[in-house]
């Protein structure tokens, strides 16, 4: 039988020609990630006697998660993170304002097909919709490979999903996303690797594919890939920081579970307070008053989510009591959002618009909901207090229907502005 | 360090426990030092544990035991009680990890949660993967050999400490 995507990536990894599901290997990664929460690695890292890391090339730190520092104790991590950078001479490095890290992996061209990335962030994930095997550690293990170059992992069992179809207009991979969270629920793809495969992707963007990967962390998974194709390699051209090559599961790879996913039946989704798994169709929540909506997040935060939503707010006015939040994902993405007359339009309607990072997402900072209040937003967790207070709620949605609930006040099909 | 033979009483929870009810989310920045976690474990679930949990007791729970935030207090408190193992019919992924790396073991058996009830008094053997309760016998997949020098260090810091200064030596 042949070997899946992640058996062949964690072979590789560990330097052996295979590797079976449920095998323990001792995997050496090509690129490290970590964010804010390098100020708690250096720590570790120190305590374990660490002097050198294992190779200052393949080491990532993004500042993202509190960017630009809201606090005294958050400028102090931030400053703590540089001086290790300088001492360690870490070249890739980005400091406040470039973006999150998910998406900045992926923009420098340092996420590659058939390569594995570890990240102290749980949408490590993300790195697959390069083809990559990404997956997310915890801090301890952070300052354990970046003093010896190599953790343990256990080889996970792959499910499939196949597409069949194209997404109808106004329908998303966010949706698509959601749609599948919603089958497997959130424990459905525990320690497993989720591969996308079908047709349908040729069609699909890097921008759209994120979201894909990104959300998979909701289900459980410990990693997903979108199968590479002409698509990943024109994006990854003339960006690559190195030489790659790509691995693609075996036709006659063994999978534990394979989801066939009629791709033009999926609707409009949204995930309901208090768990991504709760997801309904748009049709069965529409009306749902909001304060907050959000549009932004390594899930959701690319051109193409913001000039989506722009189409929807274009020339029109956001709701009386109705606050938008707009952060690009990157300094690349702002930049180009500018350049579009995108921006214009956001702060036309009355949206506001922050500076790269994940902003609010985990109840940070630039836009903490008060008690009682509704967020829409186009993040990837919903779960009691993840935005500050557990006295409020938040429903997951696409660009677009964020954006439409947002002239509307409620949550609203976007299609009424679109006609 | 030997920690192959556990033996204690059985606590024993339901599915999808999660690392809020292990050790609350406010507790995170207020509590660092390991020595009075234990006090706030389980506090949320299960409010006799703290007080009556004795070294070797053991837990037993369903699907999905962990899941949730990767907090390492939520495996930190549970060690520093002096629970023995966890068995569980799954383990969310991080809270697995967390609980090898913190030397605790996590030991995956649907078994153990069909047949074993709170307050049973078990025996684990860790080495060859088998635990002795009062009815009989189960045994399940002994930790991987690659992991347990981990584990025998005494947890991941200790271990990378050691590989450090014997690659230094």
């Amino acid at each position: 039988m042949g070997m899946t995507f992640a058996e062949k990536a964690l072979a590789r990894s560990a330097g052996m020609k295979e590797a079976n599901s449920g095998e323990i290997v001792i995997a050496r990664p090509d690129i490290t990630l970590s964010h804010d929460n390098s100020a708690a690695i250096i720590g570790l890292f120190h305590k374990m006697g660490g002097e050198s890391l294992f190779d200052s090339q393949r080491t990532v730190i993004v500042l993202d998660h509190a960017s630009p520092a809201p606090t005294t104790q958050h400028a102090e991590n931030h400053r703590q993170i540089r001086e290790f950078v300088h001492e360690h001479e870490i070249e890739h490095f980005y400091d406040v304002g470039r973006g999150i890290c998910h998406q900045v992996l992926v923009e420098e061209g340092l996420a590659l097909p058939g390569e594995l990335v570890l990240g102290a962030d749980s949408h490590t994930l993300h790195a697959g919709v390069m083809g990559a095997f990404g997956t997310g550690i915890g801090r301890s293990e952070m300052a354990s490979v970046w003093a010896l170059g190599e953790l343990w992992l256990r080889v996970p069992e792959s499910i499939k999903i196949e597409l069949y179809g194209h997404l109808r207009p106004g329908v998303t991979t966010k949706d698509l996303a959601l749609h599948v969270i919603g089958q497997l629920g959130a424990d459905g793809a525990l320690y497993q690797s989720v591969e996308w495969h079908g047709e349908a992707l040729h069609s699909i963007s890097i921008d759209q594919r994120s979201t894909l990967p990104n959300m998979m962390a909701e289900a459980g998974a410990k990693n997903s890939i979108v199968i590479p194709d002409e698509v990943t390699l024109q994006y990854l051209k003339n960006r690559a920081k190195r030489s790659f090559e790509p691995l693609l599961p075996d036709p006659d790879c063994g999978y534990a579970q394979v989801l066939r996913i009629e791709t033009d039946r999926v609707e409009p989704m949204l995930a309901c307070p208090h768990t991504v798994d709760n997801v309904k169709p748009l049709s069965a929540v529409r009306g749902t008053q909001i304060q907050q909506a959000f549009l932004g997040t390594c899930t959701n935060g690319r051109l193409e989510d913001l000039a989506a939503a722009a189409a929807v707010l274009d020339g029109r006015k956001l709701a009386p009591g109705v606050r938008m939040i707009v952060i690009p994902a990157s300094s690349t993405v702002y930049l180009q959002a500018l350049q579009a007359g995108i921006l214009e339009t956001f702060v036309t309607a009355g949206a506001l618009i922050q500076s790269p990072g994940c902003g609010p997402c985990m109840g940070n900072h630039l836009g903490i909901p008060a008690v009682g209040e509704i967020t829409i937003s186009t993040a990837n967790r919903n779960f009691r207090g993840r935005m500050g207070t557990k006295e409020s709620e938040i429903y997951l949605a696409s660009p677009q229907v964020v954006a439409a609930s947002a002239l509307a006040g409620e949550i609203c099909d976007p299609a009424e502005f679109l006609s | 360090m030997s920690t192959d033979l556990i033996s204690g009483r059985v606590w024993k929870y339901g599915d999808d426990i999660n690392t809020d009810v292990i050790f609350p989310g406010k507790y995170t920045y207020t509590v660092s030092d390991p020595r009075l976690m234990p006090q706030h474990a389980l506090e949320d679930l299960d409010p006799s544990f703290a007080s009556q949990v004795e070294p070797g007791d053991v837990i037993v729970a369903g699907r999905n035991f962990g899941c949730g935030s990767s907090r390492e207090q939520a495996v930190t408190c549970l060690k520093e009680s002096g629970v023995g193992a966890i068995l569980a019919v799954s383990f969310a992924r991080i809270y697995y990890r967390n609980c090898l790396n913190a030397a605790l073991p996590a030991l995956i058996s649907s078994e153990a949660y069909a047949v074993l009830d709170k307050g049973d008094r078990v025996s684990i053997d860790l080495e060859s993967g088998s635990l002795q309760y009062e009815d009989g016998q189960i045994s399940f997949k002994p930790i991987p050999a690659s992991v347990r020098m981990i584990f025998d260090a005494g947890g991941l810091i200790e271990y990378t400490r050691s590989r450090l200064s014997a690659e230094g030596a």
